[in-house]
């Protein structure tokens, strides 16, 4: 899809900052209302904005911490369907966040998140070794995000500037 | 034997020079909390990390010590590649570009380089802070020429002319301004150019908000035909790539004034600082997509800001380069000086009254958009209640 300098303008912006209120970001691409909001909701209908989700660092939220993890999966294709349909049965799990098919060492990568890591341990041992086409697993468990999506956590974000300057 | 009264020590001239509008501002400023600055005149981005980074390898190798006066060749040939590139102006690395520590110092180099007591400079105003006093500490006499709101601070070349007499050497012009960010137009630097060669002036150039002009091709008064020969070019890393604390400058000029001016700064400066410059150095080979995300970004702020202030009612022309606007506060009522100080002091929105830069800003006050979107909706929330009660 061929998208206007308008439309990417506004995918950048609402990029950095989904909530950009409607008539901050029509003045920022220099749109009347009506037309930014029209726009918006071009681009959500197509998809090019799939959701709007917020980035939460869970280690503040007491009790809640969680734990991810990052399991590298060497399957069996399958003919006709290739590697698609053991992706989707894997990606199907609630607690699977997110699939990708790799080259090189490994074809899925599946990151999982999870209370604890024996949750985690359970789903890869009950859940995912046992399907069919999985031939092996290796887990990763996270111990530290530290930048994540192009964001970076607990960043030093104040500014340093003088109030006045030339 | 004692004397009876103790003589001033301080030259007459320092003496004379007023303290800058800005530091009494900054004082007031900054003896309160929870102040909403736009009043800072450099980015809000820190510097690109492959910046930072080329730096710390050049500290990691030992490379400590002073460079060529020029500064490295290196650079200066990356400098010269740079200009070429973007304005399409040719300078020759040995012998016609500078490194200097910030775009200040060259400057004052400039000036003092061509300056023969007496000698008239003309500034266009309103104009960055420094340019007057440094054209009196060279020994010259400044001569404003005022640019006004209503011609959206373009320079009118009928009123230059008027201010050329005999000891007119040179004319300072800042496009984008700081603090109007009025970018010239083309045909507005090539009436500057007629006249300069009408007159044999000189044309002190300060580029460094070139990076940060939004709309259409860049023009540098070096590229404007004939003007090569009369122009001392001045830029720097400052604003575009975000570098102000590193302190790294550069003039482009014709092989004698630069030498004269190198022949200054070998004295009084030895060398740009080493670090910086390889700093600078990878700035120029990768920064160019750095930069282009910066720009991107200060546009839209800038098309949010300026809109909201001509919404709250403040009317203000579209600035096409900086991150300056420069609205007029004239339907208040108020001096510029009342409007920022009560603007500090009720709602705690830091602005820089507009007389600070030469006696053409009275009447306006200099925003800085370069703060984060959300200070910037919170600057006009207060401003809107703060007009709201006049
Ligand atoms: C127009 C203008 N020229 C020069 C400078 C100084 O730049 P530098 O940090 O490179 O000395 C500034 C800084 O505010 C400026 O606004």
């Amino acid at each position: 899809m061929k998208l206007s300098e308008k439309e990417l303008e506004i995918i950048e912006i609402l990029e950095k900052d989904a909530r950009t209120p409607i008539d901050v970001l029509a003045k920022m691409i220099d749109l009347p209302v009506e037309e930014t909001e029209a726009l918006v909701r071009k681009l959500e209908e197509a998809k090019v904005i799939v959701q709007y989700t917020a980035l939460i660092d869970w280690r503040k939220a007491d009790g809640r911490e969680g734990v991810t993890a990052m399991i590298d999966v060497k399957v069996t294709p399958k003919r006709g369907v290739g590697f698609d349909e053991v992706a989707e049965r894997i990606y199907r799990f609630p607690e699977v966040k997110s699939v990708y098919l790799m080259s090189g060492a490994y074809d899925l990568s599946v990151v999982i998140e999870g209370r604890s890591m024996a949750e985690i341990a359970q789903f890869v041992s009950e859940k995912l070794s046992t399907l069919d086409s999985v031939i092996s697993t290796t887990t990763h468990f996270i111990l530290k995000k530290y930048k994540h999506d192009g964001i970076v956590f607990d960043q030093g974000d104040q500014d340093r500037r003088i109030v006045v300057s030339p | 034997m004692k004397p009876q009264t103790r003589k001033t020590y301080v030259s007459k001239t320092v003496a004379g020079l007023k303290p800058s509008g800005i530091r009494r501002f900054f004082d007031l400023a900054s003896s309160m909390d929870g102040v909403i600055s736009l009043g800072v005149g450099e980015p809000d981005f820190v510097t690109s990390w492959s910046i930072r980074e080329a730096s710390i390898l050049s500290l990691e190798q030992g490379y400590t010590s002073y460079t060529a006066n020029a500064g490295l060749l290196e650079l200066r040939q990356e400098i010269a590649a740079y200009l070429r590139r973007k304005f399409h102006v040719d300078y020759c690395p040995e012998t016609e570009i500078l490194v200097t520590v910030g775009a200040s110092q060259a400057i004052d180099l400039a000036l003092r380089a061509i300056i023969n007591p007496g000698d008239e400079v003309i500034i266009v105003e309103p104009s960055f802070v420094a340019y007057e006093p440094l054209v009196v500490l060279a020994g010259g006499k400044p001569v404003a020429v005022c640019t006004s709101g209503e011609d959206k601070f373009q320079l009118n070349p009928v009123h230059l002319e008027r201010a050329i007499t005999e000891r007119t050497k040179a004319v300072i012009i800042c496009s984008p301004n700081n603090p109007t960010g009025t970018v010239q137009s083309r045909t507005e630097l090539e009436a500057i150019a007629r006249l300069a060669e009408a007159h044999d002036l000189l044309v002190i150039a300060d580029e460094i908000y070139a990076e940060l002009t939004y709309e259409g091709e860049y023009t540098s008064m070096a590229a404007v035909s004939g003007m090569r020969e009369r122009t001392i070019l001045i830029s720097g890393f400052s604003k575009g790539f975000a570098m102000t604390g590193w302190r790294l400058g550069f003039a482009a000029a014709p092989d004698e004034i630069l030498q004269a001016m190198l022949k200054i700064h070998q004295y009084a400066m030895m060398c740009a600082p080493t670090m910086a410059q390889y700093g600078a150095l990878e700035a120029l080979r990768s920064g160019e997509r750095d930069v282009a995300e910066m720009r991107n970004s200060y546009r839209r702020r800038r098309n949010y800001f300026v809109a909201s202030l001509n919404e709250i009612g403040l009317p203000c022309h579209l600035p096409g380069g900086a991150f300056y606007a420069f609205p007029s506060i004239k339907p208040t009522g108020l001096t510029s000086e009342q409007f920022a100080e009560r603007l500090l002091i009720e709602e705690k929105v830091a602005v820089v009254p507009g007389n600070v830069f030469g006696q053409s800003g009275e009447g306006y006050i200099r925003c800085s958009y370069a703060s984060s979107l959300e200070q910037l909706q919170e600057a006009i929330k207060r401003m809107k209640r703060f007009l709201a009660r006049l």
